[in-house]
């Protein structure tokens, strides 16, 4: 049985030519890049050129990325060490973030409350999108900073990350603070940009954010492989000490195979975007128009701004994981906002963001496709998928009424 | 499942384990004794019990027959919403009341999630208390079944 993988949203495999080029520096080049002689120096000059390509990618200057250890870091690296450096130059520091970012971001922030921040976490609409109006409102002089994910990873919803820089831009100029004074880009802004750099457009100065972490393995890169873009000028404290590697900012013997690896992900990605996103948008779209005529059933997230290779419905009346392990016995790989799926049987927060309710939250389904799914791989998924959704149906004891315009 | 490749398999040693236990996997892809839709108003009861919400993720109804002379669970029926788990639970259960001629009531009312459980082969701590709510339901419908009879 050819298995037909569709959790590209979860990790996507690496690709052939970014395996080759990491083989190489996995044994043939793998000089630590801190050491002087021939193997360290032939190690730091790829590091550099794998720096400086990126740079040149999302229109920024080499030293303005930090290579991390995937987004996790990344984001980690971004809140911890942004408020834990500047917190002193406010009274009772403000982090805004949203209802719906990835764990991430919602337990680094819970730490942060912990140490004395206030956060504010703000509310989004039906399909996921940020309620701008709620930022304007929790915009104050004590604002350090907002992080506001670009795309969800769960309802692939994007949110309008340039419409929320120009406000928190506006709000700068109107408003002058002693920070400001210090440092002129507080507040800061940050995005977690890990679901979008495969099909949207990812240069920071084109966003108007000052801190943006992307990872590899979103982008058929290697895992635990990310980077930090941080806006020259702006400080921030490490959370990783050691052999003072990546400018002070990140300890830790380079790992410079996977970092080459990034760089080349995103080259390749970069080429073929704009050309895979008319694709998958295409196939998308099939795939929901499909999915919905099964009975009881609705679309999550934004029906038009949404990633292109996001689908996640809710099919009414079975429960997520049983839905999951059928799809697993018939080759499909996909994911659920099940409570009974995740390790703390807890429903999705981001599906409880945008208002279902807990019975309906248990029947959700993501399926998101990457670069190998193909017309004739949806056409398949469908078939298993409806043929699935009536034996669980079969054997449910719940008849919900249908809801599709209660939403 | 099998792996191709070979290197792989010097990690993997030829064999991706299932999520649960065998016995759950047979049990939830092979579900026992549950009320299909056809025989729904066929199907003679009368005894009936259920346990759980929807709202928690899992809801399990128990429809049986059981012979008022002997006090036997001569059939069951149930269905379930919830998980793997859940289903494979309700599907064990269904079972264990019915085999060997059927268990007396009075047998059956003892049973635990516990004995669920070790039927099953084992079940991961954290889905113990969401996923085995069968003997509650089927605790309900023997107590159903009572009131019935003390009506005659």
């Amino acid at each position: 049985m050819k298995r037909i993988y569709l959790d590209h949203a979860a990790t996507t495999p690496v690709r052939p030519e970014v395996k080759k080029i990491m083989d190489a520096f996995q044994s043939d080049y793998f000089g630590n890049p801190s050491a002087i002689y021939f193997e360290g120096r032939q190690a730091k000059a790829a590091l550099d050129n794998a720096r400086k390509l990126i740079a040149k990618i999302l229109s920024v200057e080499a030293d303005e990325i930090i290579f991390t250890n995937g987004g996790t870091e990344s984001i980690n690296l971004a809140l911890l060490g942004i408020s834990r450096q500047h917190r002193n130059l406010f009274k009772k520091p403000r982090l805004i973030t949203s209802r719906i970012e990835h764990p991430a971001v919602l337990e680094t922030m819970k730490q942060l409350a912990k140490e004395g921040f206030e956060v504010i976490y703000l509310p989004v609409d039906k399909f996921g999108v940020v309620k701008t109006e709620e930022l304007k409102k929790a915009l104050n002089k004590q604002t350090l900073l907002i992080s506001i994910m670009y795309a969800n990873n769960e309802i692939g919803t994007i949110q309008p990350i340039a419409k929320i820089a120009k406000i928190i831009k506006d709000f700068k100029n109107r408003v002058g603070t002693k920070a400001q004074a210090q440092i002129p880009q507080f507040p800061l802004f940050h995005t977690d940009a890990c679901q979008a750099a495969g099909s949207l457009e990812i240069r920071p100065s084109k966003l108007g954010v000052n801190l943006m972490s992307l990872n590899a393995s979103k982008i058929y890169g290697p895992k635990a492989s990310g980077l930090l873009y941080v806006k020259k000028g702006i400080e921030l404290k490490p959370i990783i000490l050691g052999g003072g590697q990546e400018n002070k900012l990140r300890s830790g013997t380079e790992n410079v195979a996977s970092w080459i690896g990034l760089a080349e992900a995103l080259k390749l990605g970069q080429k073929e975007k704009a050309a895979e996103a008319k694709r998958l948008r295409i196939l998308r779209d099939y795939f929901i128009k499909n999915l919905l005529k099964i009975p009881k059933t609705f679309l999550n997230g934004h029906p038009r701004n949404r990633l292109v290779n996001n689908i996640n419905v809710t099919i009414l009346d079975i429960e997520g994981e049983a839905l999951i392990l059928q799809l697993d016995k018939y080759g499909i790989s996909a994911s659920t906002g099940s409570a009974c799926h995740s390790k703390i049987l807890q429903p999705s927060h981001v599906l409880m963001a945008i208002g279902l309710d807990p019975a309906t939250i248990h029947g959700s389904l993501r399926l998101t496709l990457g670069r190998d799914t193909k017309k004739k791989n949806v056409d398949s998924a469908l078939k298993v998928i409806n043929k699935v959704v009536k034996e669980l149906r079969g054997l449910s004891a719940v008849n919900i009424q249908s809801n599709e315009n209660k939403k | 499942m099998k792996i191709k490749n070979k290197k792989a398999d010097l990690i993997l040693k030829n064999e991706v384990p299932w999520l649960y236990s065998e016995n759950v996997k047979e049990y939830f892809f092979h579900p026992k004794n549950f009320m299909k839709p056809e025989e729904e108003k066929k199907f003679k009861f009368n005894a009936y019990g259920e346990a759980g919400s929807a709202v928690c993720g899992d809801l399990m109804k128990f429809w049986l027959w059981i012979d008022p002379k002997t006090e036997k669970i001569k059939k069951a029926r149930w269905r379930t919403f919830g998980c793997g788990s859940a289903i494979a639970s309700t599907s064990a259960l269904s079972v264990m009341i019915t085999e060997k001629g059927g268990m007396l009531i009075k047998k059956a009312m003892k049973i635990k999630p516990q004995d669920i459980i070790k039927r099953l082969g084992g079940l991961p701590s954290i889905k113990i208390h969401c996923s085995v709510l069968g003997d509650e339901a089927l605790r309900e419908a023997i107590e159903d079944f009572k009131r019935n009879q003390n009506k005659k």
